[in-house]
């Protein structure tokens, strides 16, 4: 086990160092740069020279792009050029909303598909299945975006049920421990500050789960289906052993198998998905940041964030890989 | 089977229980909180974040919009208008040469941190901006400061501009000179500039002690400026909180303000960067106004009830020719030519809100020196087609260059804009292609390099002088335009340096007429931007500068 985390965090360097060469000569190929994002539309060549002086941007992309290799050891990733603060600094108060979002999204996709696809399969043909079938199928075509739109032009603007925008209303202030809003407010007894970052996050986090929601339904159902097929699930019931053991234990536990590698790759995707919600919803969140560090041509931002992703999805699947080994035993010995 | 259906259920009820008991909680708060009941708190939405609390540091609206509130410049323009009044400095009056310029300050004015405003205040602040060193010296940091004082007491790059500032003296408590080299004509108006705000000497010297840097990619603001505990103005406002999880600042009614006090005590600016949000947020009534109206929501807005009033105009847009990139544009019949052929009217009509005005010269009729006698060029098609003749150009082909993905308060529509305009030069025989691009920094970048042979960009004003909108372009060689023409740089130059405020509209007219006469580009429009205000609102009188005072809001 040990070996197999070491192993998996090893790979992390060359995967690191060699998307940060791509990136370095990609970012140097795009026209622009960050002294037009600094001082605006009415910048002289003159003062965009200055700043790109002061900056280092004049100097050659080797010297430039190992600067930028020292700076990642040192875990600096340097500054954005849209807010002059640390780029650590902007993903610390953003990264939390995001993983909020994403957690409550996912949480909403296993919680409901789960049971959903396990269900559907077992009453095949039924009305259930059908309207899970066909549920999935429209969630997985309905973009994101769409569907926040609709979302909260109906709950926030028309019902007004929920709020349109952000993280928490005017005021409410959590005391920030960790950065999760409802944890926080946890942590800290604001209990208030709690429900109310959770009515925020309801609306985006519905829209947000919409994809992976489909995709668990589907997928627990095919599964659920052929392990249900399997020659020692009807042993298993054939000897008699108690129906809730067999489905808990058996068909259940093996069903869930693909169901657990989907949501570890799906809760990675979700922060492309957490990019248009985020945007709809006005959520301070890693992907609205990243929207607008698009706009901004804000370097520093996206390398940090595309490292930082592949970070991400490298944990993710070493955590996968760890949840596959609890619930199947053979993978361990291998 | 049990067992799941069991659990399940539990787990959805859990989760549906949790929504509920959220939602019930968080609509009651709403009740009495920001959805109309509560005239305590006024919250107020623009399109981006402030960059830095002190806004010396700062150049952008969005910056400005929050800092106004709490910090005061020596000058004012009057509410709801273009005129320089008093701030805090009662009166002013410079020497015949225009270099001494003598503030006689109010009384009685107290800095949000309890400290006396008086002379050996404004000098502190003076000082402190013109003794700026490394970072501050950039021009993404002091750019203000720069562009109306010129460089720093050591200048530390060879291509900052020569100090135009000399001194500041406290003559007595209540009386501040402030010496410059040359006269200019960025003041007095400079002197209103926001950035050149007065803050707390005490603040100011926390402030001394706090570097910006610049480090990798960028400059990284000093931390004074991004938490809200130091600062100190003397406005009607003073800023208690700078939530950036939230996206928002707070800003408390300040007791001992020496003016009308605000009548809502607690002012929230939050960000809400798309057009539509800021929209669904005010009919959601989650907030109480915004910025940045679309055209096409003011009309849809107003019928549903909302207040949608609309600043003066203060703007311009144009449609800017680089000769150095097309050689035909050099022959001024070429350039009277594709000024006959545009339908300024008609893009007024179809593209701009209520109260958008053709343009005839570089700046609105709202500017001192603006000139009624400029050479104009109505709308023509066969008048074009002749010129075009006459200077042997009538298969020109031209690229027209044109933003994607942006509103401006003068362009609202570039893209429509474009379609029309392009059609018009047609329509005339003029081959037009069209390259769009994405504004920021794709075509910024492409206009300023001169790479563009018509593109279309605008202005809005930064104070009531004609410097401002005409000096910006054309005092001097610029890539944008691409020409050299010493008349028109003469021109604009002259006005520049009359000191006499009167003789100096009077310039600014004869550089208008000079101008217009040369036809470097072609001036459209100006247009009056829309700010939206929740139905229960009194809004503040709305500036032509955007210099909205939001102590003057009140709830209905």
């Amino acid at each position: 086990m040990l070996r197999l985390v070491v192993r998996r965090l090893l790979q992390l360097i060359p995967t690191l160092l060699g998307l940060s060469v791509l990136l370095f000569l990609w970012l140097n190929r795009l026209p622009g740069g960050p002294a037009s994002a600094i001082l605006g539309e009415r910048a002289t060549e003159a003062e965009v020279a200055r700043i790109n002086r002061a900056l280092g941007l004049d100097q050659p992309v080797y010297v430039q792009y190992w600067r930028f290799l020292k700076r990642i050891f040192e875990l600096d990733l340097g500054t954005s050029t849209q807010t002059g603060q640390p780029v650590w600094d902007e993903f610390a108060t953003r990264f939390p909303a995001t993983v909020e979002l994403s957690i409550v999204a996912i949480g909403i996709a296993i919680v409901v598909g789960i049971p959903m696809g396990y269900l559907a399969a077992k009453r095949r043909g039924g009305w259930l299945d059908v309207g899970a079938v066909s549920g999935s199928l429209i969630g997985i075509c309905i973009p994101v975006f769409f569907l926040a739109l609709i979302l909260k032009g109906i709950f926030a603007v028309q019902l007004q049920m929920f709020p349109s925008y952000g993280r928490l209303d005017t005021g409410m202030d959590a005391t920030d421990v960790t950065g999760f809003a409802v944890l926080d407010g946890l942590l800290t007894g604001e209990l208030d500050a709690s429900l109310d970052a959770i009515h925020h996050l309801i609306l985006p986090a519905i829209a947000l789960s919409s994809i992976p929601l489909a995709v668990i339904v589907r997928m627990t159902r095919a599964s659920v289906l052929e392990v249900l097929g399997e020659d020692y699930v009807r042993t298993a019931e054939s000897k008699g052993l108690d129906k809730r053991v067999v489905r808990g234990r058996h068909v259940l536990r093996n069903a869930l198998l693909p169901v657990v590698t989907a949501v570890g790759l799906l809760t990675g995707s979700l922060l492309s998905g957490a990019v248009l919600t985020e945007s709809v919803f006005s959520f301070n969140g890693i992907g609205n940041f990243i929207r607008t560090s698009i706009d901004a041509r804000d370097y520093p931002v996206l390398v940090g964030f595309i490292l930082f992703i592949a970070m991400v999805y490298v944990l993710i699947n070493l955590l996968v890989d760890l949840a596959y080994s609890l619930i199947d035993p053979r993978v361990r010995v291998h | 089977m049990r067992i799941f259906k069991s659990g399940a259920v539990r787990a959805i009820t859990a989760a549906v229980a949790v929504g509920l008991i959220a939602t019930g909680c968080a609509s009651e708060r709403g009740k009495d909180g920001d959805k109309g009941g509560d005239k305590d708190t006024f919250v107020f939405a623009g399109a981006g974040d402030p960059g830095s609390l002190d806004p010396a540091l700062a150049s952008d609206g969005e910056t400005f919009r929050v800092t106004r509130q709490a910090f005061e410049a020596l000058l004012e323009h009057e509410s709801g208008g273009s005129k320089l009044v008093g701030g805090l400095a009662e009166k002013w009056s410079s020497d015949p040469a225009g270099k001494v310029w003598t503030f006689n300050l109010r009384k009685g004015v107290k800095f949000h941190d309890g400290e006396a405003f008086n002379a050996a205040a404004v000098c502190a602040n003076y000082d402190h901006w013109f003794n700026w060193k490394g970072t501050y010296q950039s021009s993404a940091v002091s750019y203000y400061w720069q562009t109306i004082m010129g460089g720093f007491a050591k200048n530390e790059d060879k291509e900052a501009p020569k100090p135009n500032y000399k001194s500041c003296t406290a003559k007595d408590e209540n009386t501040a000179v402030i010496e410059v080299n040359e006269p200019s004509a960025n003041l007095p108006g400079g002197f209103s500039l926001q950035a050149l705000a007065i803050h707390s000497p005490k603040a100011i010297k926390e402030y001394e002690k706090q570097d910006a840097t610049a480090k990798g990619d960028a400059i990284t603001y000093p931390k004074y400026s991004q938490e809200a505990g130091t600062v100190a103005g003397t406005g009607p406002y003073k800023i208690t909180k700078w939530n950036k999880g939230n996206k928002e600042v707070t800003l408390e009614r300040f007791d001992d303000y020496w003016g009308e006090k605000a009548k809502v005590k607690n002012l929230v600016f939050r960000t809400i960067d798309t057009e539509a949000g800021r929209r669904q947020a005010l009919q959601a009534g989650d907030i109480d106004g915004y910025d940045l109206v679309a055209p096409a929501d003011v009309k849809t807005l107003e019928k549903e009830g909302y207040e949608v009033p609309t600043r003066d105009v203060f703007n311009i847009f144009y449609v800017g020719m680089t000769q150095s990139k097309n050689p035909a544009l050099k022959k001024l019949e070429v350039r009277q030519a594709i000024s006959h052929a545009i339908d300024r009217e008609g893009i007024v009509k179809t593209q701009l809100p209520e109260g958008g005005k053709a343009a005839t010269q570089f700046m609105p009729d709202t500017v001192a020196g603006f000139s009624d006698k400029v050479k104009t060029y109505p709308f023509d098609t066969n008048k074009a087609k002749e010129l075009l003749k006459k200077a042997g150009e009538e298969k020109l082909k031209i690229e027209f260059c044109y933003p994607t993905e942006v509103t401006r308060p003068y362009m609202p529509a570039p893209q429509d804009m474009f379609e029309r305009m392009k059609a018009d030069l047609e329509k005339a025989g003029i081959t037009v292609t069209p390259k769009a691009m994405k504004w920021a920094p794709d075509y910024l970048d492409a206009t300023e390099a001169g790479s563009c042979a018509l593109h279309m960009l605008g202005w809005t004003g930064d104070f009531n002088d004609g410097y401002n909108f005409i000096g910006t372009w054309f005092a001097g060689p610029d890539k944008q335009w691409g020409f050299d023409d010493k008349k028109v740089f003469d021109s604009v130059n002259a006005a520049s340096k009359v000191t006499d405020p009167a003789g100096r509209v009077e310039a600014y007219k004869k550089a208008n007429e000079t101008i217009m006469e040369y036809v470097p580009g072609v001036p459209i429009s100006a247009s009056p931007p829309a700010i939206a205000f929740a139905k229960n609102v009194n809004p503040p009188k709305v500036s032509p500068l955007t210099q909205e005072n939001f102590a003057e809001v009140s709830f209905k």
